[in-house]
């Protein structure tokens, strides 16, 4: 009991790094009985947090690097940019609202329900105001639906930029949507007034400052949009709209205004600056693609990849990913290991949803050598990813938007992946 | 489980059977959909044997009981000519599914209502003109207004070059507005509102709707007009006298307002991409032909720090059928290893001692039972431990303290970090007596946590 009572903070902070090692070189080597069943541990003995410490929870901090990232210098500023969802790290098919990537115009902004008026106007029979409270009285529906924004990707169209999943990727989100058909409030306001509806369109805008209008085809409004107030069950977050947003399901994710205020039926698209001098994509010669909206058939693997190496060694391995298509459902998805010389295909995770992420297991041995990771999805049109040079040659490296491409992951003889690119 | 003797088995075999239908089902109905004869055939065969393989499973799951196994092989016997009829029944099952389709999209789809609900109320006319700003190509939706050139000029460098540039050449990463002009096929096009934008209705209504940045919605109709003209004569499209208005509006063509196309995705690409694609022997060879060009580092306070990346493809093995050419072991691997990923775990590095109070606070959980601390605390079954350190032991007035700690008051023993160190790491011992029925922290660096917590409290 009579040491000297003389400890270094730094060096006990610095025993934390090998405790980490222990844990990596533990398991199959260890001779000795493990401490952590033989010793009785504290949380074994101790009691733990009560009920009322965490009104609302947030991850367990060993989870603390799972979070929303941005990289800064993509942008002018942080108020007009995008961060990433860390799907390295998620599994299944749900994404939480606190680490659903955030793509904000003008800033991400506090507009209280109280404050919240939706107005339909333009060729209808009546043009009218909604409360809030109002949109919670018409009929609602449930559907889990993905959110991807244009420009996921699209970093990669000139070749491999950013090393993670996360950052090539992760421009998506995925969750429970519930809210009122668009359709339920445009026949509200009746559109008689519009005549034929061919050839007509609905413009939204948000309330923020940027207001980020778009104009959507009719017949699309009329289908499967939604006028959204929850998501995952919950309020909207602030930074998804709240408190109330547009849903448009399989198409991208910058027609999904946040903060929705204003749904106007007019006969022309606007060609605001949302869909022409942004969102339109340039081909190899110059000219640009517009009305792009569909979301293509598209996968990737978020495990291994360059956030999460394979830190097991040799033997049971799963190669996990997502995959998904604005058509519809996917059928399948195809993982190949060689660079894309050979495909398994790979089991499904929960099936059926339209529009959705779905899930995708390739359960395999690994023998320690390198792997060129590859994963290929087919919807339920037949419609099958394509490779880099495919899309290049149909569209050269300049259109930003919608590169759906096969993502390479070079895995070294260490389990360590890297973005590439291959021949 | 013995409780209910006959539902495991029961449940053993129903729900795999549900689970391997129902994906037939699903199949089946994708399949429908599209016209593959022999991967039709494939996959229900592929299906049939899963049904094998679950009834072989369930009979390993079985017990020992001969009357169970004699239930249970009737079971699997069921399931096998379930199986077999399964391959007959293609076209019913087809059939089933696309009426299960359709219920489930019912159940899933809300009432649209048939009559209107009467919700909502008007709206009025100042509201409309309020918020239906927007102006539409041709430049319906125009205010009454005009702005020339020169007032455009003013107005902009007091409003708009600070992002954009005083010639409206983009500042850092802000979008350049002019110029640009023939470079869209080029590798790196300059999307300006002169060489790229086909209307110039959408520069006037984002300009006045969303503009300027940080203070959206406050330019008058003429200053939007004047701005619109002062961008169209730093793209050299309008002489220095040119003025812009409601009138002239329309008869402005834009340099690009025919390079846009529709999107032709489902007739150029859609056509070629709906095609089985290939499994096996699809190429001779694959080489990496490029690395990420960076290596992005994942800080623990957020954010991300992009690093280049050294590598070079020369060290990295070409896959054939047979694998890779070679395992390469390379320090750079190494390195990146360490440096890059490992950064994705990199151990905080924030304030040690935040960060020591942090982990005391946790472990401080394991005294709350007994002991208060912070404003207001009391006395529970352990005195309250504020101004802990420093001060007298067993001192705290109305508190009933056991032998030990009214000895060491008289003794006029005092709470140092040393003395607390002492008596966590071993209580009883430290002060044989004690009520405290802790068992003490076993680690120092809890200790020290603990005492860097408490001494916040004094």
């Amino acid at each position: 009991m009579d040491y000297l009572f003389k400890p270094s903070r730094r060096a006990l902070l610095g025993s934390g790094a090998f405790a980490a090692l222990g844990i990596a070189t533990g398991g199959a080597l260890a001779r000795d009985p493990d401490p952590l069943i033989t010793e009785l541990q504290d949380w074994a003995s101790i009691t733990g947090a009560g009920v009322d410490e965490t009104p609302y929870g947030l991850p367990i901090s060993f989870e603390s690097d799972v979070v929303r990232r941005n990289v800064e210098w993509l942008t002018a500023s942080p108020i007009s940019s995008i961060n990433f969802t860390p799907i390295h790290a998620l599994d299944g098919t749900i994404t939480p609202q606190g680490c659903a990537f955030e793509r904000h115009h003008s800033g991400a902004i506090e507009l209280r329900k109280e404050d919240y008026r939706l107005m339909i106007n333009g060729l209808v029979d009546k043009p009218l105001v909604f409360s809030y409270e109002d949109i919670e009285r018409f009929p609602r529906e449930n559907h889990v639906y993905f959110c991807e924004c244009a420009a996921n990707t699209g970093m990669e169209w000139a070749g491999a930029q950013l090393n993670g999943v996360q950052f090539t990727h992760g421009m998506i989100h995925n969750m429970e949507y519930t809210g009122v058909p668009l359709r339920t409030l445009l026949n509200e306001a009746g559109l008689g007034a519009a005549g034929d509806l061919k050839d007509k369109w609905v413009y939204v805008e948000g309330a923020d400052a940027s207001s980020n209008g778009r104009s959507i085809p009719m017949e699309k409004a009329l289908d499967d949009v939604l006028v959204a107030f929850k998501a995952n069950g919950e309020a909207l977050r602030m930074e998804h709209g709240y408190p109330v947003r547009l849903v448009v399901p399989g198409w991208e994710g910058n027609m999904w205004v946040k903060w929705i205020r204003r749904i106007e039926v007019i006969d022309v698209a606007v060609e605001s600056r949302e869909e022409t001098s942004k969102y339109t994509d340039v081909y190899e010669d110059g000219t640009a693609r517009k009305w792009t909206w569909v979301m293509d058939a598209k996968s990737v693997i978020t495990s291994p990849s360059p956030q999460m190496p394979i830190s097991h060694g040799n033997g049971p391995l799963v190669i996990s990913g997502l995959a998904w298509s604005g058509h519809g459902q996917i059928r399948r998805v195809d993982v190949s290991k060689d660079g894309g010389i050979t495909w398994e295909t790979a089991r499904l995770g929960k099936q059926g949803d339209t529009k959705a992420l779905t899930r995708f297991y390739l359960d395999t041995e690994w023998d320690g050598s390198p792997m060129l990771l590859q994963s290929r999805a087919m919807d339920d049109t037949g419609y099958v990813q394509p490779t880099k040079d495919q899309l290049r040659e149909m569209r050269g490296e300049n259109a930003v938007y919608h590169n759906n491409c096969i993502q390479t992951w070079y895995v070294n003889a260490e389990g360590v992946a890297e973005n590439v690119e291959v021949s | 489980m013995s409780k209910f003797p006959n539902s495991r088995p029961m449940k053993t075999f129903i729900l795999p059977t549900f689970g391997v239908l129902g994906f037939v089902i699903g199949s089946g109905y994708a399949l429908a959909k599209t016209n593959y004869g022999d991967r039709k055939i494939g996959f229900l065969e592929e299906q049939i044997a899963k049904v094998g393989t679950g009834v072989q499973q369930a009979k390993l799951l079985l017990p020992a009981e001969a009357e169970k196994r004699a239930t249970a092989a009737k079971v699997a016997e069921a399931e096998s000519a379930r199986a077999a009829e399964l391959e007959t029944q293609v076209a019913q099952i087809q059939e089933r599914a696309r009426a299960v389709t359709g219920r489930q999209k019912k159940v899933a789809s809300a009432p649209t209502p048939g009559k209107k609900l009467g919700l909502g109320r008007t709206a009025l006319t100042e509201e409309i003109a309020a918020w239906d700003v927007d102006v539409v190509p041709g430049g319906r939706g125009l205010p009454d207004g005009s702005g020339d050139v020169a007032t455009g000029e003013e107005v902009f460098a007091d409003k708009c070059a600070s992002c954009h540039g005083d010639f409206a050449e983009g500042a850092d990463n802000w979008p350049v507005l002019a110029g640009g002009f023939d470079t869209l096929g080029d590798a790196d096009p300059v999307k300006t509102v002169g060489s790229y934008w086909p209307h110039l209705s959408t520069a006037w209504d984002y300009i006045n709707r969303s503009m300027p940045f940080g203070e959206a919605g406050t330019l008058t109709a003429n200053e939007t007009y004047s701005i619109v003209a002062y961008i169209l004569y730093s793209n050299d499209l309008v002489e220095d006298d040119f003025e812009l208005n409601r009138d002239n509006f329309a008869d402005f063509e834009m340099h690009n307002k025919d390079g846009f196309i529709f999107d032709d995705r489902p007739a150029i690409e859609y056509t070629r991409w709906r095609t089985e694609p290939c499994m096996k022997n699809c190429k001779a060879e694959v080489k990496v032909t490029m690395r990420s060009v960076f290596l992005v580092e994942t800080p623990a306070d957020g954010g991300t720090e992009s690093v280049m990346n050294p590598a070079s493809i020369d060290d990295l093995p070409t896959f054939s059928a047979d694998g890779p050419s070679f395992v390469p072991v390379s320090a750079q691997d190494m390195d990146r290893q360490n440096n890059a990923v490992g950064a994705a775990q990199v151990i905080e590095e924030t304030d040690p001692d935040a960060q020591l109070i942090a982990t005391g606070k946790k472990i401080f959980r394991k005294c709350k039972s007994c002991h208060a601390v912070g404003e207001g605390a009391k006395n529970k079954a352990g005195p309250h431990l504020n101004n802990l350190i420093g001060r007298r032991m067993g001192s705290i007035e109305g508190f009933k303290y056991s032998s030990a700690f009214k000895l060491a008051s008289k003794e006029e023993r005092i709470w140092s970090e040393a003395t607390l160190d002492k008596f966590l790491t071993e209580p009883k011992v430290y002060a044989k007596g004690t009520k405290m029925s802790f068992r003490g922290l076993k680690k120092e660096k809890d200790r020290i946590a603990i005492y860097e917590y408490l001494r916040q409290f004094e």
